[in-house]
């Protein structure tokens, strides 16, 4: 009975995906994580994660509440530093390059790696301050440049035409939806190589998540996007491969059309056959 | 069934919201009580009352007349006026009404105030030319005009003398004005040249570098100093000479006569021929008068303005200091500092520093910062002055310091309070857009966090402003009319002795020869301070609310 794939909650065919042949071997590595441990404490909370994030493509981590998949999210900008007693063993190499080894930047990384928050969190300023500010952390204050990329970003985001005549209007003024947007076009903006999105559309509506998947979607072929949700309708519409964790442990990793059709492990199948989770 | 209804009475919560409200009332209650007291009893001290003059005879003595102004009757058993030695009738009822009156003429009866008793008083009436004059020295005088003097010789007489001596208490008045914007502004920027001239002297001859040549050059200033003071003290006496031509000839209301001197005078007027508008008018003068003026009298007369400018001045330094230090202890406590038994021992104990007894920084701040701080800062920088201290003395300074010390860990608290409800999510949005953690602070925390500190200000003021028992022994004094802020090099003078309403109410209410004139005056000066208080407590409220307008925070 178990074969009868059909029978699952999603069809991924139904969800208008165009169909594509990937395979996680033939990719550029963005992130490589051979074998990571990370404890909060005592508690071990990733148990020998060892997985390679392809280069503009858009991977989705999934899994049931607290099975570390935004843990491993924060691993990748180093995140996990501003929580007293997190401790992690092993190594993540962005481009080569191990980002836990001694004397690296971290906000050079961060900027490099970019995220963006389950709820929006845009600062009490003007839009135009919040994209603006990654730039101005840099030093970069000409007024050019930044008019530059605030048309730019905005654009990215998919935001310019709603705010193009209110950007020194307070970023708290819009809505959820566009304040979400307004937060990844000011992680756009700083161009990192790496885009980080921890459950980005949980506080949102549906037609602004449809709005942020669309944006996605947009946004894949400059970036490399890791996506953490709980939703698995839209791991399945968004993401390219996709990574089902449980426990702390990756169960399974490769491209979303089979691993939503065809899982490999028993674990994957029920959770997305909705058995538990 | 009684029981039932009660229960069920207290079951709906009504007991409760009584007993809240309740609360609620007493408190406002109390306040508007405390304010409607001070209020009516400063303020009525400025209205011209009706100056009564009345026969009156003690049994077995001459009948006397008397005139001055009723101030508090009050009703005294008749047994202890008898027992004061009062020649007293014991038959009569129970109790004596017994009256104070303000008579004046201090210089003939010795007090300005007397008691009489109500019984024995008789004829009383409110004649119109009954004058009441206020002067520089000795209090008012209660009586009527004879005649107007000039150089010793009479020119007015009768009922022209009253117009020509308010023109003259106008003349000399502008005089007055003249006299002392010479001493202060001209004459002081003199003293003050040459003191600086005198230390410059000292230190080039402490350090040996005092040569012929130096000396010459010193000298010629000094000289310079000397000949513009010359010129100066010309014009001053000229002044003074002119200041005592005229004079007036008055008479106590008993037959006393004497001469007195126009320049003593501050005003005179008739309060029994005053109309309400006349009243109302003299009435805001005299306000103004205890608002801008310099006190008179042991400060029991005039205004108090220097007090009022001495608190406000210290309480402004007192926030420029305390702000910047409690906000940097209160970033390096939440943000910087490992979260453990060593901060919540720190954080205890500055709470605690916020409940220790105000006197006890006046002593730490005299042992502190005026003789060990101040003396070092002596010895190092105004070895020229010595043996005279310049900051080894109580002063502005170290007022405001000891203040700031007072009312720092209310700043630390509440500004801890805010940094911890900046929410997490801003302070990642901006550690994962690239910035360090100094930079976010500086860029996203700190601005959100400035209400904060504003409401620590706010209560730092609160708290600082109506302190006084420490400030006596860090640079609080009776009296000191020069103000801290002048136009003399440097200008602000921290190291200068200064007022305070605070230490005023006190002075002036219990320090003070004259306890029955004072008395309205510390309740106007009580209202003040509230007032003073209140007023800087408004406008940091007004910019607190302008920033939290600004960074009003995202609802999570």
């Amino acid at each position: 009975m178990q074969h009868e794939t059909h029978t699952h909650g999603i069809d991924i065919k139904a969800l208008g995906r165009d169909k594509q042949s990937l395979r996680l071997a033939d990719e550029t590595v963005a992130l490589e994580v051979p074998g990571l441990n990370l404890f909060y404490g005592d508690k071990q909370a990733l148990f020998d994660v060892s997985m390679n994030i392809p280069k503009q493509r858009v991977t989705a981590f999934i899994g049931p509440s607290g099975c570390g998949k935004s843990t491993l999210l924060r691993t990748f900008n180093r995140m996990n530093d501003l929580v007293d007693g997190c401790r992690v063993d092993g190594e993540i190499l962005l481009d080569g390059q191990n980002i836990y080894r001694k004397g690296v930047e971290v906000a050079e990384l961060r900027r490099r790696v970019g995220m963006v928050f389950q709820k929006p969190n845009p600062f009490p300023k003007s839009i135009y301050e919040n994209v603006v500010y990654g730039l101005r952390i840099q030093g970069i204050n000409q007024k050019r440049v930044l008019d530059e990329a605030v048309e730019w970003s905005l654009k990215s985001a998919a935001l310019w035409d709603e705010v193009k005549d209110r950007l020194h209007d307070s970023a708290l003024g819009l809505s959820g939806g566009q304040q979400q947007r307004l937060v990844i076009a000011r992680t756009v903006a700083v161009q990192p190589e790496v885009l980080l999105l921890d459950e980005p559309c949980s506080a949102l509506d549906p037609i602004s998540t449809l709005k942020v998947e669309e944006l996605i979607y947009e946004l894949k072929s400059k970036y490399t996007i890791v996506i953490v949700t709980h939703n698995m309708q839209q791991a399945a519409r968004v993401s390219d491969y996709t990574a089902f964790m449980y426990m702390g442990k990756l169960i399974e990793f490769g491209d979303t059309d089979t691993l939503f059709t065809n899982p490999a492990k028993k674990q994957t199948e029920d959770y997305i056959t909705g058995r538990y989770g | 069934m009684k029981q039932q209804t009660l229960k069920s009475w207290f079951k709906s919560g009504s007991p409760w919201v009584w007993m809240t409200a309740s609360g609620v009332s007493i408190a406002v209650i109390m306040t508007v009580g405390l304010l409607a007291v001070i209020a009516t009893r400063g303020l009525a001290n400025f209205w011209p009352a009706d100056v009564l003059e009345a026969d009156y005879q003690v049994p077995g003595t001459p009948a006397k007349v008397m005139a001055g102004e009723l101030v508090q009757a009050e009703e005294v058993p008749r047994a202890r006026l008898a027992g004061a030695g009062l020649p007293v009738d014991v038959n009569g009822g129970e109790f004596m009404t017994r009256e104070l009156f303000k008579v004046g003429n201090r210089e003939v009866y010795g007090a300005d105030f007397t008691w009489v008793v109500a019984e024995w008083t008789s004829n009383l009436r409110t004649p119109q030319n009954l004058m009441v004059m206020e002067r520089r020295e000795w209090g008012n005088f209660y009586g009527y005009l004879v005649n107007v003097k000039e150089n010793g010789q009479v020119i007015a007489e009768g009922d022209d003398a009253w117009a020509a001596m308010q023109q003259r208490i106008g003349r000399v008045d502008a005089l007055y004005g003249q006299i002392s914007k010479l001493e202060k502004r001209d004459i002081g920027r003199i003293n003050a040249g040459l003191e600086r001239l005198r230390l410059k002297t000292r230190k080039l001859e402490m350090n040996g570098q005092l040569d012929a040549a130096g000396q010459a050059d010193l000298d010629a200033e000094r000289a310079q100093w000397g000949a513009e003071y010359k010129v100066l003290e010309g014009q001053l006496n000229d002044l003074h000479q002119q200041f005592d031509r005229d004079s007036v000839t008055v008479r106590t209301v008993d037959g006393q006569e004497q001469e007195m001197s126009l320049g003593k005078v501050v005003r005179a007027y008739r309060p029994n021929t005053m109309g309400t508008g006349a009243k109302l008018g003299f009435y805001f003068a005299k306000l103004w008068e205890f608002l801008s003026d310099e006190p008179r009298e042991a400060n029991t007369e005039g205004g108090i303005f220097p007090a009022i400018f001495g608190t406000v001045m210290m309480t402004l330094i007192m926030a420029v200091i305390v702000t910047p230090f409690g906000v940097l202890a209160a970033i390096y406590l939440r943000e910087y500092a490992r979260q453990g038994p060593l901060t919540r021992v720190i954080r205890i104990a500055v709470n605690n520093l916020a409940g220790v007894p105000a006197i006890v920084y006046g002593v730490f701040g005299l042992g502190f910062f005026v003789y060990v701080l101040g003396g070092s800062i002596d010895r190092l920088f105004f070895a020229e002055a010595l043996p005279a201290p310049t900051f080894g003395t109580p002063g502005l300074m170290w007022a405001s310091l000891t203040l700031a010390i007072l009312a720092v860990p209310v700043v630390i608290v509440a500004t801890e309070e805010g940094l911890a409800r900046i929410p997490r999510a801003l302070r990642e949005g901006s550690l994962a857009l690239g910035a360090t953690k100094a930079e976010t602070l500086w860029k996203v925390v700190l601005p959100m966090a400035s209400p904060a500190m504003m409401t620590g200000l706010i209560l730092a003021v609160a708290r600082a402003a109506g302190e006084v028992a420490p400030l006596m022994l860090v640079g609080v004094v009776k009296l000191a009319p020069a103000l801290p802020l002048d136009g003399n090099y440097p200008y602000l003078h921290l190291d200068q002795k200064i007022m305070h309403l605070g230490f005023h109410i006190y002075d002036v209410g219990f320090q003070s020869p004259n306890v029955e004139a004072a008395r309205p005056l510390v309740y106007a000066t009580a209202l003040l301070l509230v007032l003073v208080i209140a007023l800087l407590n408004l406008s940091a409220v007004f910019i607190r609310n302008h920033l939290r307008e600004k960074y009003k925070a995202l609802d999570h």
